[in-house]
C-alpha cells in the first residue's frame, strides 16, 4: 500500500479519579482493583468536555502538527461509542471546527472501542483510489461506566485523530499494511437509550479480547510475511493493564515492547481512543525505520491490525503539537464527589 | 434383583466452555464413556440423564428427546432425571434400578449442565430455585447464605475454624492440579481463601464451588455380562437416596444433612460395608463446609471433628479417607447435573488404578455423595472392585 500517516495530534482531559477514591465508594478492596486491572487512575472529562469537543481538540493537535490546509483533508470520519446527538454528527462538528468545510465527506462509526482505527481504513482506501487527498480518522470518547460496575474504574475520556495521505514528503510513516478479523461475538454491549452499557464479565477476555486481537495481529504477520522480531514496538487496544501484556506475551513481544504504548495505568480505558494514543504515544519517541504493530480491539466483536514504519520526516515535524505524555502529565485529581456531578450522576 | 457394574466411563472437561453447547457437552462424554466401555451404540437399550436446569440456563426443556436424538441413540427410552444439584446422583440410581430390575441390560447414566450462556446473577438466580423459594428465597437467602448458616452452627457447637474450612479449599485445589478435565488447575493458600472476598461471611469467594460447563457419563450393564467388555468391571455395591426438608429452617440440625445420613446408611447395608471399610469417597463440596459436614455424616470421623481431621491430613491423597481426589465440586468444577455422575467416574477410575498423579494406592471400595440443595435430596453410591 502507498499510503501514511501525515499527522497525529491527541487530546486527553485534565481530570483524574483514582483507583482508591472509587474503591473507597463502593466497599472495593482497592489493592485487589489495581492489581487485577493495573491501572491507578483514570481521565474524567470536564462537565463542557464531551466526544466532539475532545475530537475537535484532537483534531486540531493534527492538523498543527501536518501543517496542511484544513481544505485538503477529503474525508473525516470520527469513531465513537459516545457520540453526542443519536442522529446528528459529530464529524461535521469536528469539519466545521478545523475549517475543512464545506467539500468533503463526513459521517460517524460506531464499532465499540475500534471505530476509529476502522476510520483510519476507510481513509486508507479513499486515498489508494485517489477520491481523496487527505482523510481525517478520530477515535473520541467519553466512556460510560454504569456505578458500581468494575468498568467504572477504567471507562475514561480521551481521543486521538490521523491524518492520512499518499506517502510522500510529508510523510510521518508508511502505513505498510492492514488486516481485520471480525466475528459476531455478544461481549460487551449498549442497547439503544441505555445510559451504560452491559458485559459479559470474563467471557468479554478470552473469546473476545484474545481470540479477536491475536487473530488479527497473526493475521496481519501472515500476510505480510513478517515476525514478531521485525517489530521494535506493539500497541493493543487497553481495556486495562491486564489484557495488552498477556496479548504480548502470548504473541512473543517483551514488556519493554508494549510499555512505550501502555496508557491505561495513568489515563484509563479512552475506548475508541485507546488503540490510537497508545499508536500515538509510540510514534511520539519511535525513531525513523522502526516498525510498528498496532492492534484495535471492538467489542462485538473485531480487530484491525496496522504495521507502520516510521520515516524520516517525523523528526521535524512531532514536536509541533502537544504530545501524549504532556496530556498524560497534565492532571488535576478530583474526589468522587466531583467526579459525580462531572458525570452528571448527581444533578441539581 | 441383578447386580450391577459399570463397564465404561467418559467424562469432558470442566470449566467455562464457551465455544462448546449443550449437545457437543453430551456427546462428548458418551462418546468417550462408549469407547471405554468398547460397546457399539446399538447395545445400548436405555439412558438416564441428570440435569438441574436447562430451561433457566440455555432455556430449553426436554433435554432427554435432545440427548438421545444427538447420540445417534433414537428411539431407546430416555429420561431427564432433576434433584437440583443431586440430578447426577439420581440419575446413576435410576439406571442401576432400571439394570438390577432387569428392565434393561445396557443403560447410560449421564450428566449434563451447561451454566455459562448466563450472566453470572442469572445462573446464581437459577441455583437459587433449589431453595424454598417461599420462606428462603422471597428473604433474601441465597445457598451461600445458607451455608453460611450452617458454617456459624459448626463453628459454635464444635469450634471449627475458618482456617479448617480453607484447607478444604486448598486440598481439593491441589488434587484437582492432578486432573487433566478439571477448571481450576491452580494452587492455592490457606491465606489466598481467607483474603479472597466475603460472600456471605464466614464463606468467602474460595470457600465457594465454581460455576462450570461439563459433562459425565457412566454405561452399566448386569455384573454377570460385565466381563463381557471389561476385564476391571466396577460394582455398584450399593446405593441410597433420602430427602429432607427443603428448607433449613424445618430441621431439627444445622450442623448435619439428615438426608445424607440417611442415604449412606442405605447404601452401605445394601452394600454390606461400614465407614471403616471405604478407601476413598468423593463428597459433595459445593461449600468448604459442606465437605466437612459430609465427612462426618457418613461417618468417616465423629460429628464435629471434620474441620480437625482436614487439618490432620486424613482426607488428602495418602491420608487415612481420601476425600475429592478429583479435586471435587471446589476445583474440579462444579456443572450441578454432571456432578453426581462425575464423581462416579472419579471413583471408578481410582478402582481400576486408573487415575495417574491423583492415584489413591489399593482403593477397592469408594463411595460417591451427592447433594441437592441444602440437603433437601441426598444419594449415596458405593462402588466396589469386581474382581
Amino acid at each position: 500500500m502507498d499510503v501514511g500517516v501525515v499527522g497525529y495530534g491527541v487530546y486527553i482531559p485534565k481530570y483524574r479519579i483514582r483507583v482508591e477514591e472509587i474503591a473507597k465508594v463502593w466497599g472495593d478492596d482497592p489493592e485487589s482493583v489495581k492489581r487485577g486491572l493495573l491501572i491507578e487512575e483514570k481521565s474524567v472529562p470536564a462537565p463542557d468536555e464531551d466526544t466532539a469537543t475532545i475530537a475537535v481538540e484532537a483534531a486540531r493537535n493534527a492538523v498543527k502538527q501536518t501543517g496542511i490546509d484544513p481544505h485538503d483533508i477529503g474525508a473525516i470520519y470520527v469513531g465513537s461509542e459516545s457520540h453526542p446527538y443519536a442522529v446528528k454528527p459529530t464529524a461535521t462538528i469536528v469539519a466545521e471546527a478545523i475549517e475543512a468545510t464545506p467539500d468533503l465527506t463526513a459521517a460517524d462509526y460506531e464499532f465499540a472501542c475500534k471505530a476509529g482505527t476502522v476510520g483510519i481504513q476507510t481513509c486508507m482506501g479513499g486515498v489508494e483510489a485517489g477520491m481523496i487527498k487527505y482523510g481525517m480518522a478520530i477515535g473520541s470518547d467519553t466512556a460510560q461506566g454504569a456505578p458500581g460496575d468494575a468498568l467504572e474504574y477504567t471507562a475514561a475520556a480521551g481521543g486521538c485523530a490521523f491524518i492520512v495521505g499518499r506517502n510522500g514528503s510529508n510523510t510521518l510513516a508508511a502505513i505498510e499494511d492492514t488486516y481485520s478479523y471480525t466475528t459476531d461475538t455478544p461481549d460487551f454491549w449498549r442497547r439503544e437509550m441505555r445510559s451504560y452499557p452491559k458485559h459479559g464479565g470474563r467471557f468479554t477476555g478470552k473469546p473476545a479480547y484474545f481470540k479477536h486481537v491475536l487473530a488479527a495481529a497473526n493475521g496481519l504477520l501472515r500476510k505480510l510475511q513478517l515476525t514478531t522480531q521485525d517489530f521494535a514496538y506493539v500497541v493493543f487496544h487497553q481495556p486495562n493493564g491486564k489484557f495488552p501484556l498477556l496479548a504480548a506475551k502470548e504473541l512473543g513481544f517483551s514488556k519493554e515492547q508494549v510499555a512505550p504504548g501502555l496508557l491505561v495505568p495513568k489515563i484509563g480505558n479512552t475506548y475508541s481512543g485507546s488503540t490510537m494514543i497508545g499508536l500515538a504515544a509510540v510514534l511520539d519517541q519511535a525513531k525513523p525505520e522502526e516498525r510498528i504493530l498496532a492492534v484495535s480491539y471492538g467489542s462485538g466483536a473485531g480487530s484491525d491490525a496496522f504495521s507502520i514504519v516510521v520515516r524520516d520526516g517525523i523528526e521535524g515535524k512531532r514536536d509541533a503539537a502537544p504530545k501524549v505524555l504532556d496530556y498524560v502529565g497534565q492532571r488535576v485529581i478530583i474526589d468522587y464527589a466531583t467526579y459525580a456531578k462531572f458525570r452528571k450522576l448527581l444533578v441539581k | 434383583m441383578r447386580d450391577v457394574a459399570v463397564i465404561g466411563v467418559g467424562l469432558t472437561k470442566f470449566g467455562e466452555l464457551w465455544d462448546v453447547s449443550f449437545r457437543q457437552l453430551m456427546a462428548e462424554a458418551g462418546a468417550r464413556a462408549i469407547e471405554d466401555a468398547g460397546i457399539d451404540g446399538k447395545q445400548i437399550d436405555a439412558m438416564y440423564v441428570g440435569n438441574m436446569s436447562s430451561g433457566q440456563f440455555i432455556r430449553q426443556e426436554h433435554i432427554s428427546s435432545i440427548v438421545a436424538d444427538h447420540a445417534g441413540l433414537v428411539p431407546i427410552p430416555s429420561t431427564r432425571v432433576e434433584g437440583a444439584c443431586a440430578s447426577g446422583g439420581l440419575a446413576l440410581r435410576q439406571a442401576v434400578i432400571a439394570v438390577a430390575s432387569g428392565i434393561h441390560d445396557i443403560v447410560v447414566a449421564g450428566g449434563i449442565e451447561k451454566m455459562t450462556d448466563v450472566l453470572t446473577g442469572q445462573a446464581t438466580g437459577a441455583l437459587a430455585t433449589a431453595a424454598d423459594q417461599e420462606w428462603e428465597v422471597f428473604v433474601g437467602a441465597t445457598f451461600p447464605g445458607l451455608y453460611a448458616l450452617m458454617a456459624r452452627r459448626h463453628m459454635y457447637e464444635f469450634g471449627t475454624t475458618e482456617e479448617q474450612m480453607a484447607m478444604v479449599a486448598v486440598k481439593n485445589h491441589h488434587n484437582a492440579c492432578f486432573n487433566t478435565c478439571a477448571q481450576y488447575k491452580t494452587e492455592i493458600t490457606v491465606e489466598d481463601v481467607l483474603k479472597s472476598p466475603p460472600v456471605t461471611s464466614p464463606i468467602k469467594l474460595l470457600d465457594c464451588s465454581p460455576i462450570t460447563d461439563g459433562a459425565a457419563c457412566v454405561i452399566l450393564a448386569p455384573a454377570e455380562k460385565a466381563r463381557k467388555f471389561t476385564d476391571t468391571p466396577i460394582m455398584v455395591a450399593g446405593t441410597g437416596q433420602a430427602s429432607d426438608t427443603i428448607s433449613l429452617h424445618g430441621r431439627s440440625s444445622f450442623t448435619s444433612l439428615r438426608a445424607t445420613i440417611e442415604a449412606a446408611r442405605t447404601a452401605y447395608k445394601r452394600a454390606g460395608v461400614k465407614p471403616d471399610d471405604i478407601d476413598l469417597v468423593e463428597v459433595h463440596d459445593c461449600f468448604t463446609i459442606a465437605e466437612i459436614m459430609a465427612i462426618e455424616d457418613l461417618g468417616f470421623c465423629r460429628k464435629g471433628e471434620g474441620g480437625k481431621v482436614t487439618e490432620q491430613g486424613e482426607t488428602a491423597i495418602g491420608g487415612r479417607i481420601p476425600v475429592n481426589t478429583s479435586g471435587g465440586l471446589k476445583g474440579k468444577g462444579h456443572p450441578v447435573g454432571a456432578t453426581g455422575i462425575a464423581q462416579a467416574v472419579e471413583i471408578v477410575q481410582q478402582l481400576r488404578g486408573e487415575a495417574g498423579k491423583r492415584q489413591s494406592d489399593g482403593a477397592e471400595v469408594g463411595l460417591t455423595h451427592n447433594v441437592g440443595g441444602s440437603g433437601g435430596t441426598a444419594v449415596v453410591h458405593v462402588l466396589r472392585r469386581g474382581d
